[in-house]
């Protein structure tokens, strides 16, 4: 079962005298390279609140000088009133820097990283080394976003999607130097990526402990498993389409260029074709580490495991067969357009059953409500929303309404904000204690939660309405059409709780840096959870165990009725074993 | 209030459309309130107490089979609904045979109509040319051929629940019946540029009398403007 010898993992262990640079730069460990995707990740995440930040205070007060504006934007707000075309860089970069800078490297980088050898019980990951490449690759890619952002000529300016021709014609948006910068910063991205993935893979096939089947592995293991096979299979399409992106760019190839033959519809089915399972890698994870908290937090079983194990699967596949839906209004053929209507509708099924599955994890469980399972119930509410939302755009007649409105920018943050980033507050506070040895404070942790969850609501709920009243994505200044000038005060009101938002994560950044210093010393298991890396100090060492953990059991024995203590290690025997 | 919601439908499948839009609002309501209510209910009820102990509950097949079945029927009927009304609005067989041609050229930043004159067709000498304002009879079926000279935009008229994104290279098609008379505003709905926030144009749907009337003002010599229509040959 394992290849993880007792001696590799003795090694790790003996004693570690490794020079600073190794241990903390250029580190092999999973642990470090983990911490470092995690604080990459709140650069970029602060930085992409930041651009949101200018961009609601233009739609909120459109045409009046930012405070400040003219200091921190400099060209792009002359006067501090944001200029059109830098406001069009400030939505493209907002969701470059968010989906490929923020979230993906949070899930994908720091949690993957950090929990699929300690979970399976492996001493590190398969490729150490390669590892290390996939976090410092992603060094150079995110100093090509930033270029892009600041580049001589302007920022990309044809959004986060990059449509061509105007993302491929600089004649079109005066902008090439960033957008050339864009394209190479997400072609190093994908290059990451790509490492990560086979390195997660090859890890949960090769690495996992004795006993540790692939029906008692924790479905945080079984969300990142599958979502690194997803993003094996579709970053290549991401970084061929940016490449032929780029050559449009600067040799002057037609391939979405239709004056030489090209097709800009053909980047449209390359981009989504990729972008769609994007959207559950950036998803699945999430689902991975709410079930786990919930779990733990209900201090129950989680309901129907092996569904769970089969609805992550079929989210998964039918991901593949649904990017079409992206094109409704497109000029693709409509009968297409139905065959993406049904299998994007059919995505509801298995969502709904992970959502009715927490439910009933939570039904008469004994729920504990620190700031993880906060979080993670929040996910399940708020994900409910995005869902359900999801269900009229995929609805193709209704879709041609509200496609490009603000509907579908509240949906997309019902996910990525609702889904994601709560799952990531979550499991932040959750391994904070085994990451750093320290315990976060908790009632930091709960301010925290109850104003992100109130003002997250206040931002996103009201972009429906925007939506439905017909007011379209990325205009610099709605006011301009007359049906959308009485949607002024609810813009302003949207932007006034996006400030407060933004100052809400003030208790969460302080929590977290000074916790990492100065927080109570976490015990082994602070939680009293069953996972192995519970088993192992906080932190864990170089090797993450003293000896080969043994796997007895699956990873969610809570309240066993023949046991005094509610929970129960994966490396414990379960208690009839024990007797027998 | 009552503008932070849809604008008054002004075209024939509107009303459809918005049927189909609070049929699922009803169903994904219910669903909503079902599941928040029954998340309260159960962090309420069971919430953590040092003298109780979590049951030991591992699943239950008939409940997968059941939360698997409803939702699998229920999105399975919506998708059967859309799909007759999309192929109704969409599907390029469904254009009235009959409907009046208009031709929609569209660049950063300007929308460019050719409508037919009295003859009913396009391409012809009595052509009427406009810039951000097409003039149409209530009542009647218009075609849209979209057309694009440099990058993709999208012809939205809100109040026609009309959406359709308009590509360089080819042509994509769209038809209306307006039921109200009245001006009604067209909007770019795709990223197209630093313009993109600015391209408002006008929708004006006259009764028969006043489109006839109008119409006839057109007939003027040098109505027509037939430079776009070469140039939009060209770009082809």
């Amino acid at each position: 079962m394992t290849t993880a010898t007792a001696a590799d993992t003795a090694h790790g262990h003996a004693h570690d005298d490794r020079p600073f640079i190794r241990k903390y730069v250029f580190s092999t460990d999973h642990k470090v390279i983990a911490i470092q995707f995690l604080l990459y990740s709140m650069v970029f995440l602060t930085l992409g609140g930041l651009l949101a930040m200018a961009i609601r205070w233009q739609l909120g007060f459109p045409g009046q000088p930012m405070p400040g504006g003219q200091v921190l934007l400099g060209r792009g707000a002359p006067g501090g009133v944001i200029d059109p075309r830098f406001y069009l860089g400030l939505v493209s970069m907002h969701g470059t820097f968010m989906i490929f800078f923020a979230i993906m490297p949070l899930l994908v980088g720091a949690f993957a990283n950090y929990l699929i050898p300690l979970k399976i019980g492996a001493p590190d990951m398969a490729f150490p080394t390669l590892n290390m490449w996939s976090f410092w690759l992603m060094i150079p890619a995110g100093v090509l976003a930033v270029l892009a952002l600041v580049a001589e000529g302007g920022a990309p300016s044809a959004g986060w999607t990059g449509y061509a021709p105007l993302s491929n014609t600089p004649l079109y948006t005066g902008v090439s130097a960033g957008q050339v910068f864009w394209c190479l910063a997400i072609a190093v991205f994908a290059l990451s990526s790509l490492l990560g993935s086979v390195n997660y893979i090859t890890t949960v096939i090769n690495l996992r402990a004795r006993g540790m089947t692939l029906m008692r592995m924790p479905l945080s293991i079984w969300a990142l498993f599958i979502t690194a096979i997803l993003a094996i299979l579709a970053v290549p399409i991401l970084a061929g389409a940016i490449i032929m992106l780029l050559f449009d760019q600067v040799v002057g190839t037609h391939f979405y260029l239709p004056s030489g033959g090209g097709q800009p519809l053909l980047w449209q089915h390359l981009f989504w074709f990729f972008g769609h399972p994007e959207v559950y890698i950036l998803i699945l994870p999430a689902m991975g580490i709410v079930s786990e908290v919930i779990a733990n937090g209900s201090r129950k079983p989680i309901f129907g495991y092996k569904s769970m194990v089969i609805a992550l699967c079929a989210i998964a596949f039918l991901g593949w067969l649904v990017w079409g839906h992206h094109m409704f209004q497109s000029g693709m053929n409509p009968t297409l357009g139905t065959s993406f209507m049904v299998s994007t509708i059919l995505i509801a099924v298995p969502t709904a059953i992970k959502v009715f599955n927490w439910l009933g994890t939570m039904w008469r469980g004994n729920i504990q409500f620190h700031p993880a399972m906060l979080n993670a119930i929040a996910f399940v509410a708020m994900f409910v929303i995005g869902g359900l939302s999801g269900i009229f755009m995929a609805a193709a007649p209704v879709d041609m309404y509200i496609h490009d409105t603000y509907f579908i920018v509240a949906h997309i943050h019902y996910v990525l904000f609702g889904g994601s980033l709560f799952a990531i507050f979550a499991g932040i506070y959750f391994w904070f204690p085994k990451m750093f040895g320290r315990m976060m404070n908790e009632r930091l942790g709960k301010v925290h939660f109850v104003l992100t969850f109130v003002f997250y609501n206040c931002v996103f709920f009201p972009m429906h309405l925007l939506g439905i009243a017909g007011q379209m994505r990325r205009i610099y200044d709605p006011n301009t059409y007359e049906f959308l000038r009485p949607l002024q005060p609810l813009n302003t009101f949207i932007s006034i709780s996006a400030f407060l938002l933004f100052a809400s994560q003030l208790p969460f950044v302080w929590n977290l840096f000074h916790s990492m210093f100065r927080g109570p010393k976490a015990e082994k298991n602070p939680w009293r959870d069953n996972g192995l890396e519970w088993t192992t100090s906080s932190p864990p060492p170089h090797g993450n165990f003293e000896t080969p953990p043994v796997v007895y059991h699956g990873p969610y024995e809570f309240s066993r009725p023949d046991m005094e203590e509610d929970f129960l290690p994966q490396n414990q025997p379960l208690p009839s074993a024990k007797g027998a | 209030m009552q503008h932070w919601w849809f604008p008054e439908s002004a075209s024939s499948y509107g009303g459809n459309l918005d049927h189909m839009f609070y049929a699922i609002l009803y169903i994904t309501g219910v669903v909503f309130v079902v599941v928040e209510l029954t998340l309260i209910v159960f962090l309420v009820k069971y919430r953590g107490r040092k003298d109780r102990r979590a049951d030991y509950v591992e699943g239950n097949n008939t409940a997968e089979i059941i939360w698997t079945a409803i939702p699998a029927v229920t999105v399975i009927l919506i998708a059967v609904f859309s799909q007759r009304l999309w192929s109704t609005i969409k599907d390029s067989d469904k254009i009235p045979a009959d409907a009046v041609p208009v031709r929609v050229h569209v660049k950063q930043f300007e929308w460019q109509f050719t409508m037919a004159g009295p003859d009913g067709r396009l391409d012809t000498d009595d052509d009427i040319f406009r810039k951000d304002t097409l003039h149409v009879r209530v009542n009647t079926d218009y075609a849209l051929n979209l057309e694009s000279q440099d990058v993709i935009h999208s012809f939205f008229v809100p109040a026609f629940r009309l959406k359709q994104d308009a590509v360089p290279g080819m042509t994509t098609h769209a038809w209306f019946r307006a039921t109200r008379t009245g001006t009604f505003e067209i909007a770019c709905a795709e990223l197209c540029g630093v313009g993109h926030y600015r391209m408002p144009a006008h929708l004006v749907v006259h009764d028969a009398v006043d489109f006839a009337r109008w119409q006839a003002s057109q007939a003027a010599p040098g109505a027509a403007a037939p430079t776009t229509t070469s140039t939009a040959e060209t770009q082809r």
